[in-house]
């Protein structure tokens, strides 16, 4: 492997990795933050204000770290991978051209107002505030989207003289089927961070014994939100993103789930670790049958395996692409059981006073920022050995003129300066936890 | 339908540098002109609503930059790897200095968060006047339209020159100090008393330096690159701009409310604050009008030029961009002209916040 090309996609994977820790909390929250705001006004309750505004706060600072982290994200379309760009920048150029215009203005602005702007503005106009940053943000979300998505399934296009790919039809990318799948199941996982967070900070709250009020609160949006987006998540907008891949992106699903061998009657595989030079999986734990089930709804249907594929098709990372898969999927299913077991305390009335949910709770919260990044190396470990599906090669895509050592200098550059945005970060998140809500402002410009 | 294209372009860049060039401005003053925390807090509660949104300018210019002329966007960005990756540093350091330094109590801090968002602010400055003076002059492009440019050679300019060169370097200062006269009459205009007085005097010490850099720019740019009449000799209404460039330099110079003495007034500051726009719109027209239809210049072979021409996405592309760029814009201006409204006035320090 050319040396250039693998600083350009570490550097790629670890800016956007990071870059995403953030904007799953600010979509999943701007809703969650909506239906706040929507309790205070109905209830006309101050409490509710002022658990708005302090979730804001954490809005806030998540959004800087979301700005700062994404502009290097557009930015190196041109600088590491610009012969990509000069091949799809005529399809979507559409995407994320419309990202600018649509949705980073819409937001952008209406955060000002939205943070700034509560006492010039009526309880309502702020409210609005509210829904247009939700709308901005999920806007953004969108078009990001429908980029990735046009990346893993090409529609709507022609080749151009110059082999490059022009757009034909602005709805057929519009309405890629993919990304609308992809958009669901995506959105949905943010809002599952949101919650899973809000209700996170709810249970710090109540073992803590401060705060209470607003830990409840917390805990009972945070729980009836991740209950209904963990549900989502499975099914349908899991189920109909495997569909997706099943259909477009044959030898992807056989590496997700490690099927070396074309049988019928195909397992499914929940624990093992992939050996892919024997091409087997060590230490298995299946259920029979299971996998041609849930492709096909047949118990003995003939599914295909990597051997039905050229090599040179397979996903490059059969292991890690086969892990984030089994990772995500696990987790998923583990938000499920937790929801439902806190959902159903909370229901009968016990939830506050069950220290043990409460921790279960309270410590879940790294695991949906795993789970969504786990999903995300599924699609994009799995769209490998292409950049776009079918068309172009990740080897045929990154910007031949720079050298492996200024990328390495850059890429160095952004683990130094991301470890110090890291730490600033999760100090300054601590200290607004800690302070609590109920308080005015801790300081603040 | 690439003439428009490049129209839209530069009238988004211009937007990104009027907008963001106040608070980048701001922030090149922010250590000199603000001494007490009162003071730095009123410059970070001028800016505080609107420098994100400012900033977007830039992400919207680069993503109608990357949708109308792909290879350009390729080229450019792969060419100019090392300055646009510092510029991204930057503006993160930049971003967060502001953003962290609200959420901080203590002064140790403060005084930490402070010193970043000035320096980065006058750095980025610096590196986007150099960064324009590189298109203005050339780079070493390849028979494929691709480069890639050192950081610095031996600072002549000559085809295989470096980002900085003694030319690009002016053009950097010149932004500098354009900029910091900007961000001056906006904090004029955003506050009051010392503070005010202090912005003042700053646009003041700014003004000559910036008249005297405009004209050396100008003599400079036609002596490294002759060619740049060209355009304005076919299209002698072309000259309108370098007078709009010094008619609002003049404006500048006669309504900066002179001394320390003197009592602010806002409608002065108000005028000379459009006038510093308008400068800097005239600088970029000026610019984009000199170079049309070539976008990025080859410093060996005019043959090797990229222009809208061999650069541009198909025609389809570009005409349904036009349409949701158009509906897009319309949408923006209105929460721009909303947000600005609800912000309008001097700042004070009592409430708000959050």
């Amino acid at each position: 492997m050319d040396s250039a090309l693998l600083v350009d996609r570490i550097q790629f994977a670890f800016t956007v990795t990071f870059h995403y820790l953030f904007p799953q909390l600010t979509m999943g929250l701007a809703l969650l933050i909506v239906v706040l705001k929507t309790l205070a006004l109905r209830y006309n309750d101050e409490t509710y204000h002022k658990a708005a505004r302090f979730w804001a706060r954490v809005f806030g600072i998540n959004f800087v770290m979301g700005v700062v982290t994404g502009i290097p994200m557009e930015f190196q379309f041109g600088t590491n991978w610009s012969h990509f760009s000069r091949f799809a920048g005529g399809v979507i150029g559409q995407t994320l051209g419309m990202e600018g215009t649509f949705a980073f203005f819409l937001e952008s602005s209406f955060l000002g107002l939205f943070l700034y702007g509560e006492k010039r503005l009526s309880p309502r106009a702020h409210w609005w505030s509210a829904v247009a940053v939700f709308l901005g943000s999920w806007l953004s979300g969108f078009f990001i989207v429908a980029t990735d998505a046009w990346m893993q399934h090409p529609v709507g296009y022609a080749k151009a003289a110059d082999g490059s790919a022009q757009l034909t039809s602005f709805w057929e990318l519009v309405l890629n089927p993919w990304a609308w799948w992809q958009y669901a199941h995506n959105m949905s996982g943010a809002v599952v961070t949101g919650a899973i967070v809000m209700a996170s900070v709810g249970a710090f709250y109540v073992l803590w014994g401060k705060f209470e009020e607003y830990g409840r609160i917390f805990l009972k949006v945070g729980v009836t939100a991740g209950l209904i987006f963990s549900v989502l998540q499975l099914f349908p907008t899991g189920d109909g993103q495997g569909r997706m891949i099943a259909e477009y992106q044959a030898p992807t699903l056989s590496a997700m789930e490690a099927l070396f061998t074309s049988q019928p009657g195909a397992p499914l595989v929940i624990l093992g670790q992939p050996n892919v030079p024997a091409k087997k999986i060590d230490n298995p734990l299946v259920v029979p049958e299971a996998l041609s089930f849930l492709t096909y709804r047949a118990w003995k249907a003939q599914v295909r395996g990597l051997d039905a594929f050229p090599e040179s098709d397979w996903p490059d990372n059969v292991a890690l692409l086969y892990y984030s898969y089994h990772i995500m999927v696990g987790l998923g299913t583990l938000f499920i059981a937790i929801m439902l077991v806190a959902a159903f305390l909370a229901w009968r009335g016990k939830l506050f006073s069950s220290r043990w949910m409460l921790w279960i709770l309270m410590l879940s919260l790294p695991f949906p920022y795993i789970a969504n990044t786990a999903g995300w190396m599924t699609a994009e470990i799995g769209r490998q050995p292409w950049l776009v599906y079918g068309m172009m090669r990740t080897a045929d895509g990154y910007s031949k003129m720079v050298s492996a050592g200024n990328g390495m200098f850059t890429l160095l550059g952004f683990l130094g300066m991301y470890t110090v945005l890291g730490i600033f970060f999760l100090f300054l998140v601590r200290r607004e936890i800690e302070h609590g809500p109920g308080a005015e402002a801790s300081s603040g410009h | 339908m690439e003439t428009l294209w490049f129209m839209i372009v530069a009238v988004m860049v211009a937007a990104y540098v009027v907008l963001d060039g106040f608070d980048l401005g701001a922030g090149v003053i922010y250590l000199a002109a603000a001494r007490t925390a009162d003071e730095r807090k009123k410059i970070m509660r001028a800016i505080g609503p609107v420098w994100d949104g400012n900033e977007v300018w830039l992400l919207a210019a680069g993503a109608a930059l990357y949708f109308a002329f792909p290879l350009l966007y390729a080229s450019s960005f792969s060419g100019f790897y090392l300055p646009l990756m510092m510029v991204l540093w930057l503006l993160m350091l930049r971003g967060i200095g502001i953003e962290f330094r609200a959420h901080m109590e203590n002064p140790v801090w403060q005084g930490f968060f402070d010193v970043v968002f000035c320096v980065s602010s006058a750095l980025l400055a610096i590196f986007f006047g150099a960064a324009l003076g590189n298109v203005v002059r050339g780079v070493p492009l390849g028979p494929d339209g691709y480069f890639f440019e050192p950081l610095w050679t031996n600072f002549r300019v000559q085809p295989n020159a470096g980002i900085l060169d003694w030319y690009t370097v002016l053009t950097g200062v010149i932004s500098l100090v354009t900029l910091t006269a900007h961000g001056s009459l906006y904090i004029a205009v955003k506050t009051e008393d010392d503070l005010n007085r202090r912005a003042r005097t700053a646009a003041l010490w700014a003004w000559p330096l910036q008249l005297l850099l405009t004209i050396a720019g100008l003599v400079a740019t036609i002596a490294i690159r002759p060619g740049v009449l060209d355009n304005y000799k076919q299209h002698a209404v072309g000259f309108a701009i370098p007078l709009i460039v010094f008619g609002s330099l003049a404006v500048m110079g006669r309504t900066i409310v002179k001394g320390p003495n003197v009592a602010s007034d806002l409608k002065k500051e108000k005028i000379a604050f459009v006038a510093s726009a308008l400068y800097i719109v005239g600088m970029l027209v000026g610019a984009a009008f000199a170079l049309y239809p070539v976008v990025l210049p080859s410093s060996s072979d005019p043959a090797r030029n990229l222009t809208i021409y061999n650069t541009a996405a198909g025609h389809h592309g570009l005409t349904v961009g036009i349409t949701w760029w158009i509906l897009g814009m319309i949408l923006a201006s209105g929460y721009f002209t909303f947000l600005f409204r609800m912000f309008k006035g001097k700042v004070r320090l009592e409430g708000e916040g959050y």
